[in-house]
């Protein structure tokens, strides 16, 4: 029971501070709460809510580094839907979709046909995309098309450039991962836990699995103008880690990973808002991963503050006796 | 006779070595038996096979003379214990949870109907009092049971353990031993991935030796005898002398 406190207390400070960043943002940095930022952030906290949840299932099946390959092999295929279709974002983000999804095939291939380790494919896929898509990248910019301007903000990230639209694209797509994860919680908690298990109780894990990847890749994919290819990793994993340190329980888990996220994306878009120069990743990253720390140290049973304090406590309590 | 599992011509290979080769089982019904050979005869490998977890080159499988999915609710399992990361987050009670989960088949979440079975099994393995306990403050014998409870609310008629008795502590072992014995005793068919030769004779009324290929399968009297091991295990022989000595205890 103290647990759940725990949880509740955590995003009751959470939801306190993020009460107190408006006008302390506003007062500090002079940031404009007009309609445009509240655009952005709104955008800043779904995405980072969504890459929250989703984040929790990536880190809990070991795949962090799937993340960070997926994100990377985003970027050739933005260029190669920009070369096709314009700046269009819906198809920029199909694009990069298609590119991600391609550089799964690739590693499961690469791992299943030859006697490449998983690890080793992950990093050639994620070496090779990347490249591709900054040579591409270069290659507009060389053509000289006036458009281009913000094809290179996939790379760090741009809360700016989120309207109103984005925000409702964001809202339906989160929805529904939202609403799968409900109706499936039992059998992908299973999966995450025990694929072959869940196979033998007649659940398929390989389409459960499939399934999984799907959403996190939408999750990556969305997150991407928010946090930019490079970072995206961080706003993936970062509230995983920091919400396991306060909770033993995975729907408290994915919840409090759901709001770790919201806070850093919202909070990293309404400061890079204060100059259009400003990428968004870097900021995100930093918040994300100071709540990382903060939790690390400080979470009881798991933070080292407490395991120094329990330590300690155990010593005096040999040496009296 | 009924067969609670039958294996046809079933060949398993990993980048094209043969890791099974042409497997031909039968198991009947109401037995305990173990599987044993030496390291990489493909033991956990032909528990995966039957049970579809990894790929067959060819064969078929029949539990109760029927395919796995007409007969997946009479199919228990307990996996390795080194297969799962104990740091997820849950607790015990949630893990032996899982185990009813296929019967409730999809979307329906367990009731207080699946959690008073799943107190119950806790009871039966002396996990009890572990309930809400996190699953990653349990030791190694603790973690085993744990497993075994959440085979046990699958309330199967054959069960598959790999390797239930590996690195536990005596008190487990006997714990383990017991249910399996009380299976048995109830008309359940139990097949076990087992390592020490020593306890064979001990613990099971039916043994497959295994090493790629069946070398033996049948009343553990008549499969498990000297001249089977040695087939299977060659000239590895600090293994095969401990099995030496514990046949002459035994008889």
């Amino acid at each position: 029971m103290s647990a759940r406190l725990t949880v509740w207390g955590v995003i009751a400070v959470i939801s306190l501070m993020s009460v107190l960043f408006v006008p302390f943002s506003a007062m500090a940095w002079g940031v404009n709460y007009d309609y445009t930022l509240r655009i952005v952030a709104l955008g800043g906290v779904l995405l980072g809510v969504i890459s929250g949840v989703m984040g929790t299932f990536a880190v809990l099946r070991q795949q962090s580094l799937m993340g960070d390959a997926l994100s990377h092999a985003a970027l050739p295929g933005v260029a190669v839907a920009f070369l096709l279709f314009g700046r269009e974002l819906g198809v920029l983000l199909i694009g990069a979709g298609i590119a991600s999804w391609l550089a799964i095939l690739f590693i499961n291939a690469l791992t299943s046909t030859t006697r490449i380790k998983q690890d080793t494919a992950m990093a050639i896929a994620l070496a090779s995309w990347f490249a591709l898509g900054m040579a591409l990248l270069t290659f507009i910019q060389g053509s000289g098309n006036a458009s281009q301007a913000g094809l290179d903000k996939f790379i760090f990230g741009q809360a700016a450039a989120i309207v109103e639209r984005d925000v409702q694209l964001i809202l339906i797509v989160g929805g529904v991962c939202f609403g799968v994860i409900a109706l499936l919680w039992k059998e992908l908690k299973l999966l995450v836990f025990d694929r072959d298990f869940a196979q033998a109780n007649g659940f398929p894990s390989r389409t459960l699995d499939l399934l999984l990847s799907t959403m996190i890749v939408v999750a990556v994919v969305l997150g991407l103008q928010l946090a930019g290819v490079i970072l995206m990793v961080g706003l993936l994993i970062a509230p995983p880690i920091a919400a396991r340190q306060w909770t033993q329980r995975l729907s408290q888990m994915v919840v409090l990973s759901g709001v770790f996220g919201g806070f850093s994306g919202g909070v990293g878009a309404i400061i890079s808002a204060i100059d259009v120069n400003l990428p968004t990743g870097p900021f995100i990253i930093i918040v994300a991963f100071s709540l990382v720390v903060f939790s690390l140290l400080f979470a009881p049973q798991r933070g080292l503050v407490w395991s120094w304090r329990h330590q300690s406590s155990q010593q005096t309590t040999l040496q009296e006796d | 006779m009924n067969y609670a599992l039958e294996i046809n011509d079933l060949t398993v290979a990993y980048h094209e070595k043969p890791v099974l080769w042409d497997i031909d089982l039968s198991v009947p019904q109401g037995v305990l038996m173990g599987i044993v050979g030496p390291n990489g005869a493909g033991k956990s490998t032909l528990i995966k096979a039957a049970l579809n977890l990894i790929p067959r080159a060819a064969g078929e499988v029949q539990f109760f003379g029927n395919t796995l999915a007409q007969s997946k609710h009479l199919v228990g399992y307990v996996p390795q214990r080194g297969s799962v990361d104990w740091d997820f987050p849950s607790n015990v009670l949630d893990v032996v949870l899982m185990g009813t989960y296929g019967k409730l088949g999809w979307f329906k979440r367990p009731a207080k109907a699946e959690r008073d079975r799943a107190m119950h099994a806790l009871e039966q393995v002396s996990l009890q009092d572990f309930a809400h306990r996190q699953i990653s403050q349990l030791s190694g014998g603790q973690q085993q049971r744990a497993f075994l409870a959440r085979a046990l609310v699958q309330e199967a008629q054959l069960y598959f353990m790999d390797e239930p008795f590996a690195a536990v502590d005596a008190v487990t072992e006997r714990a383990i031993v017991t249910i399996l014995q009380t299976l048995r005793e109830n008309g359940k068919t139990v097949i076990v991935v087992h390592h020490d030769l020593q306890t064979v004779r001990e613990y099971f009324d039916w043994v497959t030796v295994l090493n790629v290929k069946i070398i033996a399968s049948g009343r553990a009297e008549e499969a498990f005898t000297p001249e089977n091991l040695m087939k299977a295990y060659g000239g590895r022989i600090t293994q095969f002398e401990g099995y030496k000595t514990s046949i002459i205890g035994a008889d």
